[in-house]
């Protein structure tokens, strides 16, 4: 199997200027992490807020230069901060963010939006630029006739849609997607996820995820990822890490995460039952 | 006797483009102590109705109802003094993002203190030893310095506490949570749930959860309402409700859980409604 992304002791510094009553200080966001993807597999960074999982993602999407550690795509090391990218190596890694509503410019055509990655990063005339965005609305449930429609004509759902559209513009070999689905409803949230797993499929893609949803990451995750304030406390396959989590955090966010088991809301009615009679005595 | 009682509640907005039905003949009950959640999806009407209920609706929205009333009292025939009786003493409410619900330019300390002195006419030195009991009950680390704290100085979980300790200044009989955890990470959500189920039980009081999440449905309810589109689908324990739902839109909103996948895809709520409009 070959290695799309490897990271090996990604630091992140963030430098927090001083004020008229504070002082400069350095904020470390990601704290030495080690990870490697596989092509076609997809790799699930778990955390709550603060825990550095966006820093990690903006750095692995070539968006952040990282402070210290490498990071390889393809076997080759990457440092933004000395050399920008080639159009090459930004074709190969795309992101998709949390909130479609945000991630898109309102005044730009979806047309636009799918057509302006050709434009900057290759040489395909228009002609065929217009051809490849309008299959590739096509490709992920939207219609041709979208193509002049604003943002703001579309749901949340089609929204994201239409940001995953864009980021599969370039044909990449890496999708990173940063909480793709939390801003969605449920029955939304599984049509996403649904076309995910296609065109993972269809192009062989590897998935970067970022969540701080566990259920979300158990259906669509081959590997986890746990990350707490900077660390990863914990990683695994989906398999191990879920039937049997080492990490006291790691075992915590499973306690803290709702469980819609029918035992045990059985098991709570049945209790809460208890606790009344009990009162009533 | 429940404690909260509507008959058929329509609320429809005044649009641009004619009126909008966001609620259409709705009923909600809940009694004394008892935990109802009314879940749905956006769009599913199920903030207006409660929002109807503490009046908080623009003036563009018309309330219309065969039976609203809160202990026996019709709630749409109160006079204004009635009314303010009533919304913030006997029903109070808390949002889905506390930090947007707090004043930015007061203390949190200040800002409990005055719903203690105005609502309840206290002085201000038994409102300040009352908001440090509040904030002691609600589980606020350090009250006495919390007190002096502004609300970007505090987490969001502990924003949270605050608007809930101002919700329970008055010993009210009705809790209405509109997402309260929403906003939050799953361990504060915890945290937030499990201090509302026992103030609940504590204080005796009832609360209504409004909520997207079937997981924080699954935790805390009693008896659940489900809504779609304005209109209640269905009705039922907690229990049947997840063992044996009955209306199609139930059973479809619980196999689009990802915990509940069976197989590579999951189903989805619209091909679930795709399937009905065959029909």
């Amino acid at each position: 199997m070959t290695v799309i992304v490897e990271g090996r002791g990604l630091t992140q510094d963030y430098h927090v200027p001083g004020g008229l009553f504070g002082r400069a200080k350095t904020v470390r966001a990601v704290k030495g992490v080690d990870f490697r993807v596989e092509r076609g597999k997809t790799l699930a960074i778990v955390g709550e807020s603060g825990s550095g999982k966006s820093t990690l993602a903006r750095i692995i999407a070539l968006i952040d230069p990282q402070s210290g550690g490498t990071l390889s795509i393809e076997g080759q090391p990457v440092d933004i901060s000395r050399r920008r990218p080639s159009p090459e190596l930004r074709s190969k890694v795309q992101m998709v963010f949390q909130n479609p509503y945000g991630s898109l410019n309102p005044r730009q055509k979806v047309g636009d939006v799918l057509m302006e990655p050709l434009v900057i990063n290759t040489s395909i005339p228009a002609s065929e630029r217009r051809e490849r965005a309008e299959a590739m609305l096509k490709r992920v449930g939207l219609a041709p006739e979208h193509f002049n429609r604003y943002p703001h004509m579309f749901s949340g759902g089609q929204r994201q849609r239409i940001a995953i559209a864009r980021a599969l513009m370039l044909n990449p070999q890496l999708l990173v997607l940063d909480e793709p689905v939390s801003a969605l409803d449920l029955s939304v949230q599984a049509q996403v996820l649904n076309l995910l797993a296609d065109l993972q499929d269809e192009f062989k893609l590897t998935y970067v995820f970022v969540s701080h949803d566990l259920s979300v990451v158990r259906y669509i995750a081959d590997d986890v990822m746990v990350i707490s304030k900077g660390v990863a406390v914990e990683q695994g396959t989906r398999e191990a890490l879920f039937a049997n989590p080492q990490d006291a955090y790691t075992r915590q966010l499973f306690a803290a995460t709702p469980v819609t088991d029918v035992e045990a809301i059985r098991a709570r009615v049945a209790r809460r039952k208890q606790a009344r009679a009990a009162a009533a005595v | 006797m429940s404690l909260l009682n509507i008959r058929n509640l329509t609320v429809e907005f005044a649009t641009a483009t004619g009126a909008f039905k966001a609620v259409d003949g709705v009923d909600v009950s809940v009694d004394k102590g008892e935990v109802l959640a009314i879940v749905g999806e956006s769009g599913s009407g199920k903030s207006v109705s409660m929002l109807a209920v503490m009046g908080l609706l623009p003036d563009t929205a018309t309330i219309t109802a065969d039976e609203m009333t809160f202990d026996g009292r019709d709630i749409l025939r109160l006079t204004p003094a009635e009314r303010r009786k009533l919304i913030g003493h006997e029903i109070t409410m808390i949002f889905q993002e506390p930090v947007a619900s707090l004043n930015p330019s007061f203390t949190v300390g200040f800002q409990i203190e005055e719903v203690l002195r105005l609502n309840l006419g206290m002085s201000r030195r038994d409102a300040r030893a009352r908001a440090l009991d509040l904030f002691r009950s609600v589980g606020i680390p350090e009250p006495e310095t919390k007190l002096n704290a502004y609300p970007h100085q505090m987490s969001g979980g502990q924003c949270q506490r605050v608007m809930i300790a101002m919700a329970i200044a008055s010993n009210p009989r009705l809790l209405i949570a509109d997402e309260p955890t929403t906003a939050l990470d799953v361990t504060i959500q915890k945290q937030i749930l499990d201090l509302l189920m026992s103030l609940q039980e504590d204080y005796g009081m009832a609360l209504i959860l409004i909520t997207h999440d079937m997981g924080v449905v699954a935790e805390t309810a009693d008896r659940v309402v489900v809504q779609y589109k304005g209109r209640r689908m269905e009705e039922a324990d907690v229990l049947s409700l997840f063992e044996n739902p009955q209306h199609p839109y139930t059973r479809a909103l619980l196999a689009a859980l990802p915990e509940n996948a069976t197989g590579d895809r999951l189903p989805t709520v619209s091909e679930f409604l795709l399937a009905e409009d065959m029909k």
